[in-house]
């Protein structure tokens, strides 16, 4: 793990404040702030519909903002492009699966090492001495994640012919290629049985002690949230109603009011 | 191409005590050395025809870069080809710069051409870019005859050169020699595609063409490779409507028609898209199914060519490499077996 000593003035990796998304008349996100410390795993918890994705989408520069601001660190996010965002240190994985489907899991697990390579047309057309260096070092961190991930039997299979609990993985490795500080995770659970799950929050777990990422996790699965997390932080219809430690958000009556639904 | 090498753990199986890749560079020595000799085996006319295949392979590669590494669509590279055509004959009519030196001058106008044009088509996707596009390939010949640019372009007439002589000291009769030459220029090509489609650009072409809202969410730039690629592609079309002058010796606006944009489309797609081997059966097939279809029926070759071309697609629907490589699979079962 790198980073500053985590004491709470010192900035966090990722700070929200602030933020107001519209869809027409609908406020998909309600004034939302929050912040996530570097070695965190941070859960975003709340009822389909609370804007998690929304968030998401805003972090890839996928949505515009109304009003807010996002910084990473220190760093304003809402004036970078769509494509310098992983570059920064950002990953992520999509909830409904955006793979190249034609391509081979190989193929796009080194697309996830794009922006950590630097060579151009011309120099790939010539393939120039450090293309092929670049393209040794891609090709074997693509490796080492396909080994990690046990995605080896089919490393050289295109992406559409496999399971989608296979292609979630293929999703993670993809993410992890591109090096990030943060990672963000969109419902990483959805579609997996009990057994996957438990796999899966072991190696939530080791992607930050053994990485050192930072993790902002959006799932429904709330057994994997609470055990994973150190902090949660809930929404409901756009707004924050609870930041805290697993225990203390499930104790929260907001979140228990926002999934059981009634009157306290 | 490199996606095709390792498609299949299972084909690391050998043929014949070789793998497959091994095979693949005898078959591509096998292929070169042919080339080398054919045109002392033909005749004058078969070597022209063979060398038109030659410079339309060099097309189809451009338009194969475009469409089928890249997912953008072109109706209208017809007019990059005519564009490549006459930067090369005006220079030969006008200039006293050598044939040779035309070549390169056509690709760098090409690249500028195709680069300034995909700017404006970022915007638009799919069936909207191949509106535009065909918008450019039906705008071209008419331009070429626009009577304002008749001191260029010769206007309805076109422009007839002559074609090169065989540099001195070279036994070679001058359709061979220019044979040799469509070769020289058309092998480094080949190469340079093959090294820019098998490493980052290639994988971040086909990326966008995959999905290209995660292609930028990997940290690819969509406008610069889009744009990039559009100029890429243009540039090798328009070296082969270069070299294309050279060989025909004569350029005219209705040679370069909206229909050649078409047989364009045709070729990529019949040999199979996003395939580099694919291109050489697509210029096969753009050279001499009209031609076959004409022996055919006097009276209505565009409809033998137009039955051809859909019993082709429907057998291979996935081009001849399509098929090459759905072969390839059971021969590799068999032998594993």
């Amino acid at each position: 793990m790198s980073g500053p000593a985590a004491n709470g003035a010192a900035k966090p990796l990722l700070g929200v404040d602030g933020l107001s998304v519209h869809f027409g008349g609908i406020v998909a996100l309600d004034n939302v702030s929050f912040r996530v410390e570097a070695g965190q795993i941070c859960g975003l918890i709340g009822p389909n519909g609370a804007g998690k994705t929304t968030l998401f989408n805003v972090l890839s520069r996928l949505y515009q903002a109304d009003s807010g601001t996002i910084e990473f660190e220190g760093k304003p996010l809402l004036r970078q492009a769509r494509h310098a965002i992983a570059p920064l240190g950002i990953g992520r994985t999509f909830q409904n699966l955006a793979l190249f489907r034609s391509m081979t899991v190989r193929d796009n697990v080194m697309i996830g090492g794009h922006c950590r390579a630097r060579g151009g047309f011309a120099a790939n057309a010539l393939r120039l001495p450090f293309v092929g260096r670049e393209e040794r070092t891609l090709g074997e961190r693509a490796l080492r994640l396909i080994e990690t991930l046990e995605l080896g039997a089919v490393a050289d299979t295109p992406v559409a012919a496999l399971p989608f609990g296979t292609q979630k993985r293929v999703e993670l490795a993809r993410a992890l290629a591109s090096e990030p500080k943060l990672l963000l995770l969109d419902e990483p659970a959805g579609g997996l049985n009990h057994e996957e799950v438990e796999h899966l929050r072991d190696l939530i777990g080791s992607i930050r002690d053994r990485l050192g990422v930072t993790v902002l996790l959006v799932e429904h699965h709330m057994s994997l949230v609470m055990n994973v997390s150190d902090k949660v932080v809930a929404l409901d219809f756009g707004r924050k109603i609870a930041d805290g430690t697993p225990q203390e958000v499930q104790r929260n009556p907001e979140v228990i009011k926002a999934y059981l639904g009634g009157e306290l | 191409m490199a996606t095709l090498d390792t498609s299949r753990p299972a084909a690391a199986a050998l043929f014949a005590g070789l793998s497959l890749r091994a095979w693949k560079v005898i078959g591509l020595a096998a292929v070169l050395a042919a080339a080398c000799v054919l045109p002392f085996t033909i005749s004058s006319y078969q070597l022209l025809l063979a060398n038109q295949v030659i410079v339309y392979a060099v097309a189809l590669l451009g338009l194969n870069i475009l469409t089928g590494y890249n997912g953008q669509f072109s109706l209208g590279h017809g007019a990059f080809y005519a564009i490549g055509a006459y930067c090369t004959a005006i220079l030969l009519d006008k200039t006293g710069i050598p044939y040779w030196a035309t070549i390169p001058l056509a690709g760098a106008l090409c690249f500028v051409a195709g680069f300034l044009f995909g700017l404006p088509a970022l915007r638009l996707e799919g069936h909207y870019l191949a509106l535009a596009t065909f918008a450019l390939a039906v705008a071209t010949p008419q331009l070429l005859k626009y009577k304002d640019f008749d001191f260029l372009t010769g206007g309805v007439q076109g422009i007839v050169i002559s074609g090169p002589d065989t540099p001195g000291g070279l036994p070679l009769r001058s359709d061979q020699w220019l044979y040799f030459f469509c070769l020289l220029w058309t092998v480094p090509l080949f190469v340079l595609a093959w090294n820019l489609l098998r490493g980052r650009t290639g994988r971040a072409l086909m990326a966008i063409r995959d999905h290209p809202l995660a292609a930028s969410s990997m940290g690819i730039d969509l406008a610069r490779y889009k744009s990039l690629t559009f100029g890429v592609s243009a540039m090798y079309t328009g070296i082969a409507g270069a070299l294309g002058a050279l060989l025909a010796q004569f350029v005219s606006p209705d040679s370069f028609d909206l229909f050649l944009s078409i047989r364009f489309l045709v070729g990529i797609v019949f040999g199979g898209l996003a395939s580099m081997a694919g291109v050489f059966f697509g210029a096969i097939f753009i050279e001499f199914v009209p031609n076959l279809a004409d022996l055919v029926s006097k009276a209505a070759p565009q409809a033998i060519y137009g039955i051809v071309l859909i019993v082709c697609m429907y057998l291979m629907p996935t081009g001849v490499m399509g098929l090459l490589r759905a072969l390839g699979h059971k021969l590799g079962r068999l032998v594993a077996r």
